[in-house]
């Protein structure tokens, strides 16, 4: 089942009545969604993520848009009548109920002709349970499991109806960090099994990258970016989707275009064409400097941190918008570098020009000036 | 040998402070005693005690018997169960139905009509007992269980009390729910309550006390013995049970009378204390 | 939407309206009208005219100023005696290990009883009688007092009474939440007044009392407004008939104004209930402003 959001709106009054202003909390959302896909909402607390899946659940009603569910328009139809299954953060289990009652009791509220039998009920809950494979635990109280268990138990209540849409709202944000590897993996997998559309939203890059299909980049109720996780991280649309992206975070400079070369402080890093002269922002990702005798940049080493097959490099440089940057460098090339002056070669790949002003990428091609005396 | 001293004159104290405490427990209990010992003393060896002993030679079931046979004490037994239970049931629906309104749904209105609410638990029942009075002899219904019921079942509190905890169960629970197609009733019943459990069961014993002792209404509205509740009961008894003299069957009925509520807080203390502290200043 | 989502929490709450408004709004605002209703009869429901002789009538009745000088006897000696007893009391319960849970347990025990059925036996511990002089009054005399009767005897005989019994009877609620009280009061505190070599009378009055005094305030003033409407102890010690005895207090004037031999002045009553009510919202409101100053919160 496609979702279509269509310039999906939602405000609301703002709880400090003090303040007149409203909060706009998702503004003018519009984005199709493949059928089977699964779908990372990412972004920080507070940017419109959490909204945008209660529009979709039918908890919250938009204020302006529409959402279709294939071709049929549900924007005005309640939760229930939707076919959604919803997973929440702390589970939501019902706490004086087994695990099997749990995954039951969606099944409970059917009536007329989708009415069940006991059996039935409980043959589709045992099944939901393999999904899951929790089918072991059902006659367990919520108390009696791990994170991860009762996480999995939500989701096969989510499961147990067959929606045709999943919404996982920071379903790994409560598991420490070893479930939280497992059980996105295992989010994974149930996707896969089920070919359910599955949306989920998360705060953790590293989450939403490894396992989606796609990855829609918000903040404050507006999308920046929609792309596969690979090019979010490659392509940045804006400074923002630069920097909330990638650990360690992005390295930024300021800089200017003046005649055709790319300045960092006093240095030319790059020959730019297809940008004329102004002030830009440098963004340079840690993998993206090789220290090098010759190199454009000159920076000032603070230490070396050594993590095995890699070294974190340290450095300092006045253009830098922090106290100091981090640079990811090969172990192998850092042996001999000790605090205090170096030089640094970038890679035009890993580095990206954005507006000084508005962030906005600013699309051209850099060149390395030992790649231009070729 | 600085510490040593110290430890002598913190023996001191400690034995000090179990001294008061236990002295405390005498006041306390002895009361207790007093009564369950005369209950089992016969007439005439009380009446023959000029000096009372504080133990009893040849304990009796006489005065029990007594209580039961010679005054309604059964009646007034039975007629305080049925006043209890009811007024408990109807205060719990009541409460639960408006503590649901206050927490979960959203309304029109829903902070004034609260801040009224709460600004009713600060009136003295005093004050509104008079036209209650009036209001149930209008309405013909003195010395009937409904004229007792009626006006003992609205609590602010409680509502207070249940909406509070209503509020603790997270939203997720209510949204989960919801997306499955949960009706608001449903929610309530099969899943808010069975979590608020323990406070309901507080409110409940709460209640259930504040039932079984209650005096001053029943009195007001009930001059047909056969309509007494245990407080009138007692008091009728002590006017004109027995004979003004006959302590020993007092004392059996008041242990008869006592027994019930004594039993219910021992099995459930810590709730009972926990509740209390909680704001139950009402008694 | 909007408006059957309103209908459906009014369903919720119209139970408790009903009931609120029929058995508290309206005899709340029907209290005030009765008590200026001058003359009125309750047999044919008519008055005669509207003003203020109901309260001078009961400002000027011998067995209201008696009430009233009961009362405030009463609230006057049991609501100190009782909270610094409870204090007392608490602070051991707080100092010991062991037996603390039983203790707890004993003394919250006059809580759950019956106040008409243990007022009785409190009578009889009391009372002479033509058998015997009374448990009180023989331990009286084993320290050489003539002893006295206290529930037919002397006025200051029987008010003693009223307070001990009073100050039995609302022990256990204090005594409760002065535990907790103490109980909540953070260990680190103690240990850093200790460091300091602080003596223990000025960890007390420095630090426990400011840290418990919210609650220590919420209790005198609960028992104040507790005090003020006493009357079933009274009923439980001296009988129904409380004027006879000469112990009554307001609230049984009221009802006494209102129901059985004395009664069928519901205006009386209603002026004399407003009465206490005054006097318990202006003490309170005293008390509010005392403990403003005092509390350390």
């Amino acid at each position: 089942m496609k979702i279509v959001l269509e310039h999906l709106t939602k405000i609301f009054k703002n709880l400090d009545k003090r303040i007149k202003e409203p909060v706009i909390a998702v503004s003018d959302f519009t984005f199709e969604i493949p059928d089977g896909s699964l779908i990372g909402l990412l972004g920080p607390s507070g940017c419109g993520k959490s909204t945008t899946l209660n529009l979709i659940s039918g908890l919250e009603e938009p204020t302006e848009g529409r959402i279709y569910f294939g071709d049929k328009d549900v924007t005005d139809l309640p939760p229930e009548k939707r076919g959604v299954g919803l997973v929440f953060q702390n589970y939501a289990l019902y706490p004086h109920m087994t695990v099997l009652e749990n995954i039951m009791f969606p099944l409970g509220n059917l009536r007329g002709e989708d009415r069940l039998t006991k059996e039935e009920m409980r043959d589709r809950a045992v099944h939901a349970a393999e999904l899951v494979q929790i089918e072991g635990l059902l006659e367990r109280r919520p108390a009696e499991m791990s994170g991860g268990q009762q996480q999995r138990v939500a989701i096969a209540r989510a499961l147990v109806k067959s929606p045709e849409v999943l919404l996982l709202d920071e379903p790994l944000s409560n598991l420490d960090a070893r479930l939280r590897l497992q059980t996105r993996e295992e989010i994974r997998r149930i996707q896969r099994a089920t070919g359910i559309t599955t949306i989920f939203v998360t705060h953790d890059q590293e989450e939403a990258m490894s396992i989606s299909d796609l990855i829609v980049v918000m903040k404050d109720g507006a999308v920046h970016q929609i792309a596969k996780p690979q090019d979010v991280y490659d392509d940045p649309v804006n400074l923002f989707v630069a920097k909330f992206l990638g650990t360690p975070q992005i390295n930024v400079f300021s800089g200017e275009i003046r005649d055709g070369k790319l300045m960092i402080g006093p240095e030319a890093v790059f020959a730019v064409s297809g940008a004329e002269d102004r002030p830009v922002t440098v963004a340079v990702r840690p993998e993206g400097f090789l220290p090098a005798a010759d190199g454009a940049l000159s920076c000032e080493l603070k230490r070396v941190e050594v993590m095995g097959r890699d070294t974190s490099v340290v450095f300092s440089h006045p253009a830098l918008d922090a106290v100091q940057g981090r640079a990811i460098v090969d172990a192998s090339l850092t042996r001999d570098l000790e605090p205090g002056a170096v030089r640094f070669s970038l890679r035009p790949e890993k580095t990206h020009l954005f507006d000084a002003e508005s962030g906005e990428r600013i699309r051209c091609r850099l060149t390395r000036k030992e790649e231009e005396h070729v | 040998m600085k510490p040593k001293k110290k430890s002598v004159g913190a023996r001191i104290g400690k034995a000090a402070v179990y001294a008061l405490l236990s002295l405390w427990t005498l006041i306390v209990l002895f009361p207790f005693y007093w009564m369950v010992l005369t209950s089992f003393k016969s007439y005439s060896s009380y009446n023959a005690e000029f000096v009372p002993r504080f133990f009893v030679t040849d304990p009796t079931l006489a005065n029990y018997g007594n209580a039961f046979s010679s005054v309604p004490l059964g009646r007034y037994f039975l007629n305080t169960l049925i006043f209890t239970a009811a007024t408990t049931a109807i205060m719990l629906i009541v409460t639960v139905l408006a503590a649901f309104a206050f927490s979960r749904l959203e309304f029109a209105g829903k902070n004034i009509v609260f801040a009224l609410f709460l600004s009713l638990m600060m009136i003295p029942n005093e004050l509104v007992i008079i036209t209650n009075f009036v209001t149930i002899t209008n309405w013909d219904m003195r010395n009937t269980f409904l004229g007792l019921i009626l006006p003992s079942v609205t609590s602010v509190f409680y509502i207070y009390l249940l909406k509070e905890n209503f509020e603790q169960i997270p939203d997720e629970l209510y949204k989960a729910a919801k997306v499955d197609g949960t009706s608001d009733f449903k929610y309530l019943v099969r899943v808010m309550l069975p979590i608020c459990r323990p406070t309901l069961v507080t409110v409940t014993i709460l209640k259930v006390i504040e039932c079984w002792n209650s005096y001053v209404w029943p009195r007001l509205i009930t001059d047909d013995k056969s309509y007494f509740l245990v407080s009138n009961g007692i008091q009728e008894i002590r006017e004109n049970g027995f004979g003004r003299e006959n302590i020993p069957a007092m004392m059996a009925a008041v242990v008869v009378i006592s027994l019930p509520l004594i039993v219910l807080f021992l099995i459930f203390r810590s709730r009972i204390m926990a509740g209390v502290m909680r704001g139950g200043t009402k008694k | 939407m909007f408006k059957k989502k309103n209908l459906k929490a009014w369903l919720y709450l119209t139970p408790a309206l009903l009931f609120l408004a029929v058995f508290m709004i309206y005899p709340l605002l029907d209290v005030v009208v009765y008590s200026f209703e001058e003359g009125y009869n309750s047999a044919s429901q008519s008055y005669s005219g509207v003003g203020g002789f109901n309260f001078s009538y009961v400002l000027r009745d011998p067995y209201f100023l008696q009430a009233l000088k009961n009362t405030f006897v009463i609230v006057l000696i049991t609501v100190p005696v009782s909270t610094g007893l409870a204090l007392l009391v608490a602070l051991g319960l707080n100092s010991i290990g062991p037996l603390k849970k039983m203790f707890q347990t004993i003394y919250f025990l006059p809580y759950v009883t019956n106040t008409l059925a243990v007022g009785l036996v409190f009578m009889i511990l009391f009372k002479k009688t033509a058998y015997s002089e009374g448990l009180v009054n023989l331990l009286l005399k084993l320290f050489g007092s003539p002893g006295v009767d206290f529930i037919d005897g002397p006025w200051w005989a029987k008010i003693l009474v009223v307070c001990i019994y009073t100050v039995w009877i609302v022990m256990p609620f204090k005594v409760l939440i002065l535990t907790s009280a103490l109980a909540s009061v953070d260990e680190t505190y103690y240990k850093a007044a200790r460091v300091d070599g602080t003596s223990k009378p000025r960890i007390f009055f420095r630090i426990t009392l400011p840290m418990i005094s919210p609650m220590l305030f919420y209790l005198i003033i609960t028992g104040f407004i507790g005090a003020f409407k006493a009357y079933s102890d009274e009923v439980a010690l001296f009988g129904t008939d409380l004027n006879a005895a000469g112990m009554n207090t307001i609230v049984g004037y009221v009802y006494d104004m209102l129901y059985g031999d004395s009664g069928g002045y519901p205006s009386f009553a209603a002026a004399a209930a407003l009465i206490l009510f005054a006097i318990v919202f202006t003490i309170t409101c005293i008390n509010l402003l005392v403990s403003r100053k005092h509390v350390y919160y």
